[in-house]
């Protein structure tokens, strides 16, 4: 056995070893990241191959990854910081974690209104989150807005997921955002009425909901309904359910970003910028709409078959710090309103 | 021996103290709104889980010990492989099978031509379905606490009760169950600290907990010292249930004065009842392992090829390496600690070693953050002191690296090995400490020589729990682990967490199946363990 125990810590200290080098080498880039590792390392590589930088990435949620880089401070590993929304990235700002980044690149290509107005943070892909309608048991126009989901004639006809949920804690905030916190607690109010059942499941399952006739409508992100209608598996359930486009002609539909940013002590700063840089390009670009259905956030990238099908469509313009400057309100707001 | 507790203690602690940091009026809007519910939830989660992995724990134990019935040699080590499932893939698989939009639900519906609301379907994703899930893969705990002290059980205790005319339930009941209580209980509390710590079970079926409570406070509300609080809550729930567990034991001694073992002559079942007892072995094991197992199998066959190109096998040799590493350094801890508390029991000892042993009811989230604050302050104030004074930085050294981990590690599970190893020095009488000692061993030697051969299954135990649990643990992985080190839980859970449960399958399997070679080894050296017992059993 103390042969064993020998031979493990050895095999322990010669990866770590191994570890502190790879991640302290010059053509690195090492990355927190809240978008998961499946979903973004084909891109990754593809950086490395175009540039021999290679990317170190560590995926977990935003909030720990937040906590992680404020306790370490200046001695941080981490060049950038990667998340799924927005919120978190104002939060990270707000933290003092980042930097203020000026590159003409990322400037040029990503629109003000998905970036923060000091070049703290950048988005690199608009996901937006809108409603699902049953075909079979609805009227196209039945529902054409956020605000209708709280009318007292879909009771019972609601399916969404919980509000532990960042994308319906977004979702919440941009409402504050755009009508104040009294509106929005009425409306949430209504809404937690109409739900068809208590909040469970993913987004996906609130379409699949849909499909089953346990309920008439379904509040989504887009790309999960992509990804269902490219699956073999799942187009039949999909193709029972039509997508709605909510608050077209008034504010948009509510969208939010994955983006990225510097962080405060990176080491590898140039190298960071690279990568920021290279998502934003259009091979980056295509792919997020190719394989993940996410929709481009710079102009004029094409777009895949599937998302071409959802139309286009007119996106709140909100900038989107606000999300952030609005999600503890938001989360305290569903509480009181027993949305679970 | 107090150094040791203290600095595994400290996470634990770090947490506490940062529960004091005031949260103003967080604390009011979480009891006005959201409180209730998380206590009744936890609460009526635990008692579910509780009543569950005891009927079904003890209850197969007794009939695989005791009783004889086809198939009962297999029973022994099938029963421990839902173990090996993490609850949080059971939940995934059991609602793709079961839920509304599922295969079964909707086959119901095409063949009887029901729509929605038209029959009743037990809803999958509640709180009861999340008692269910998480009892079937943690009723082995107290299956194999319980069945190792019935086979520690001097089969003399039992006989005197047959000859006393005791019917074979009346011996369960009377002498074997008070006998083997603190096994019993040893494995209902880890049961009842692991279901308080369940975070991925709970936020898939929408349960609102204490860990949900906690995850949302700290990081949709951004109040780190609300969250701490709540944790805090969490924890003094967990201090109060093992309080009430040791007042309930006080002076009680649990060890029996016969050393006479002889092989167990088990109680012949009639082939009705003989069945009936395969039924009850089987059902448990056909729920918790095989049909979920099953289900993965089948979506494993559409992505496997793909998902093993992937830096597969590397993910196995890091679970793998993390998972013996841990085990084998727990179970030192446990040693070290368990016995010092046996030869010195002061006050001071007693409360180090309790607080050390406190960090597996709290989520493994919370353990990650009460081990980075430390670490990087550490970290942070050396590297300070080295600018300062030689001019070098020496960066992070210990936080993110696979030390700060393992520590973590130690920290959630070292309860898991403490409790074993002490259950199984409980029961070995002070007199033979004593006799040894009057012979001229010193403690150590004692220690080697007479408790360990005789608790070599509970040791062995105590390693192979850790194991199984370091190889599932997510939450705390995934914030602690290095760069690029990844391992098949966090991918399993990434896949599964995307609604990608196909991809995510030949990971979950995965895990299972490395879990079944700790499981097999197990439960063959709790069948030798019996003194007297041979190689037979």
């Amino acid at each position: 056995m103390g042969h064993w125990i020998r031979h493990a810590a050895r095999l322990a200290a010669v990866s770590l070893l191994s570890f502190c080098a790879a991640v302290q080498a010059a053509d690195v880039v090492n990355v927190y990241s809240a978008r998961k590792e499946v979903l973004i390392r084909p891109l990754l590589d593809r950086f490395s191959e175009q540039t021999g930088i290679r990317v170190n990435m560590l995926s977990a949620d935003a909030g720990a990854l937040l906590s992680r880089l404020r306790s370490e401070g200046r001695n941080t590993p981490a060049d950038v910081l990667l998340t799924v929304d927005a919120g978190n990235l104002h939060r990270a700002r707000e933290a003092g974690v980042l930097q203020p980044t000026e590159s003409k690149v990322l400037d040029e290509h990503v629109p003000a209104a998905f970036r923060d107005p000091e070049g703290y943070w950048f988005g690199l892909s608009k996901r937006a989150r809108v409603i699902f309608r049953s075909k079979e048991r609805t009227e196209q126009g039945a529902i054409d807005s956020y605000e209708a989901l709280a009318d007292p004639r879909w009771r019972g006809e609601v399916c969404i997921r919980s509000s532990n949920n960042i994308y319906n804690q977004s979702l919440v905030a941009s409402l504050i955002a755009h009508q104040g916190v009294e509106v929005t607690e009425n409306w949430v109010e209504g809404l937690v009425a109409n739900m068809a059942r208590s909040p469970q499941g993913g987004d996906r399952d609130q379409i699949r909901a849909v499909a089953a006739g346990q309920c008439d409508l379904a509040v989504a992100n887009t790309y999960y309904f992509g990804r269902m209608l490219a699956d073999e598996d799942s187009r039949a359930v999909a193709e029972q359910v039509a997508l709605v486009w909510p608050n077209q002609g008034g504010r948009g539909a509510h969208v939010n970003v994955s983006g990225a940013g510097v962080t405060k002590h990176a080491k590898h700063t140039e190298n960071a910028v690279r990568l920021l840089e290279y998502l934003v390009g259009s091979e980056a670009q295509r792919w997020y709409a190719e394989a993940n259905f996410e929709y481009p956030v710079r102009e004029g990238v094409e777009i895949s078959p599937v998302l071409r099908e959802f139309g286009e469509f007119q996106s709140d313009d909100l900038n989107l710090s606000k999300l952030g400057v609005y999600n503890d309100e938001a989360v305290r707001l569903m509480d009181r309103a027993g949305w679970r | 021996m107090l150094l040791v507790a203290a600095v595994l203690g400290l996470p634990v602690v770090t947490v506490v103290v940062y529960a004091f940091y005031g949260a103003d009026g967080v604390w009011s809007h979480l009891a006005g709104t959201v409180l209730p519910t998380y206590v009744y939830n936890s609460l009526l989660l635990s008692l579910g889980v509780g009543a569950g992995t005891l009927v079904i724990g003890t209850g197969t134990a007794w009939l695989t010990v005791m009783c004889d019935f086809p198939g009962r040699r297999l029973m022994t080590w099938l029963l421990l492989l839902p173990l090996s499932m993490p609850a949080y893939i059971i939940a995934y698989t059991y609602t793709g099978m079961l839920d509304f939009a599922g295969p079964v639900q909707s086959t119901l519906r095409a063949w009887f031509g029901w729509g929605y609301g038209d029959y009743f379907f037990p809803e999958i994703r509640s709180l009861p379905g999340a008692a269910v899930m998480l009892t079937l893969v943690l009723y082995p705990y107290v299956y194999l606490l319980s069945r190792a002290a019935f086979l520690e059980q001097s089969v003399c205790a039992l006989d005197v009760g047959r000859t006393m005319g005791l019917s074979p339930w009346q011996v369960f009941r009377r002498i074997a169950l008070p006998l083997a209580r603190p096994a019993i209980v040893t494995g209902l509390s880890l049961v009842l600290m692991e279901t308080l710590a369940d975070y991925g079970t709970v936020k898939y079926f929408g349960v609102s907990t204490f860990t949900t409570g906690i995850f949302r406070t700290w990081f949709g509300m951004g109040e780190p010292a609300a969250a701490a609080q709540l944790a805090a809550v969490l924890l003094g729930a967990v201090v109060l249930l093992i309080l009430l567990e040791r007042w309930s034991r006080r002076q009680r001694q649990y060890h029996h004065t016969s050393g006479r073992y002889q092989p167990l002559s088990a109680y012949r079942l009639s082939l009705g009842r003989g069945y009936l007892a395969l039924l009850a072995c089987v059902s448990p094991v056909v729920l918790g392992f095989a049909l979920p197992a099953l289900q993965l199998l089948s979506w494993s066959a559409d992505t496997m090829a793909e998902q093993l190109g992937r830096g597969f096998p590397q993910l196995v040799f890091h679970s793998l390496l993390l998972a013996a590493l841990t085990s084998i350094l727990a179970l030192g801890l446990a040693l070290l600690l368990a016995y010092g508390r046996r030869l010195r029991g002061t006050t001071a000892v007693r409360a180090a070693v309790g607080t050390a042993g406190l960090g597996y009811a709290i989520p493994g989230t919370v353990i990650a953050v009460g081990v980075i604050l430390p670490f990087a302050w550490l970290d942070n104030t050396i590297d300070a002191w080295a600018r300062a004074h030689l001019g070098v930085s020496t960066g992070l050294i210990l936080s993110g690296t696979l030390v700060a981990l393992v520590f973590a590690y130690l920290v959630r599970f070292l309860a898991v090995s403490l409790q074993t190893v002490e259950s199984g020095l409980a029961k070995i009488a002070i007199s033979l400490d004593e006799t040894a000692r009057s012979l001229g061993a010193n403690p150590t030697r004692t220690l080697r020589t007479v408790h360990m051969p005789i608790m070599r299954g509970s040791l062995l135990t105590a390693v192979l729990l850790v194991f199984v649990d370091v190889m599932k643990e997510l939450p705390a992985t995934l914030i602690l682990r290095p760069f690029d080190f990844n391992t098949l839980a966090v991918r399993a859970f990434e896949l599964a967490s995307d609604e990608q449960l196909a991809a995510a399958a030949p990971s979950a399997l995965a895990i299972a199946i490395a879990g079944l070679a700790p499981v097999i080894l197990l439960s063959r050296s709790i069948a030798r363990s019996r003194p007297g017992q041979g190689a037979n059993a």
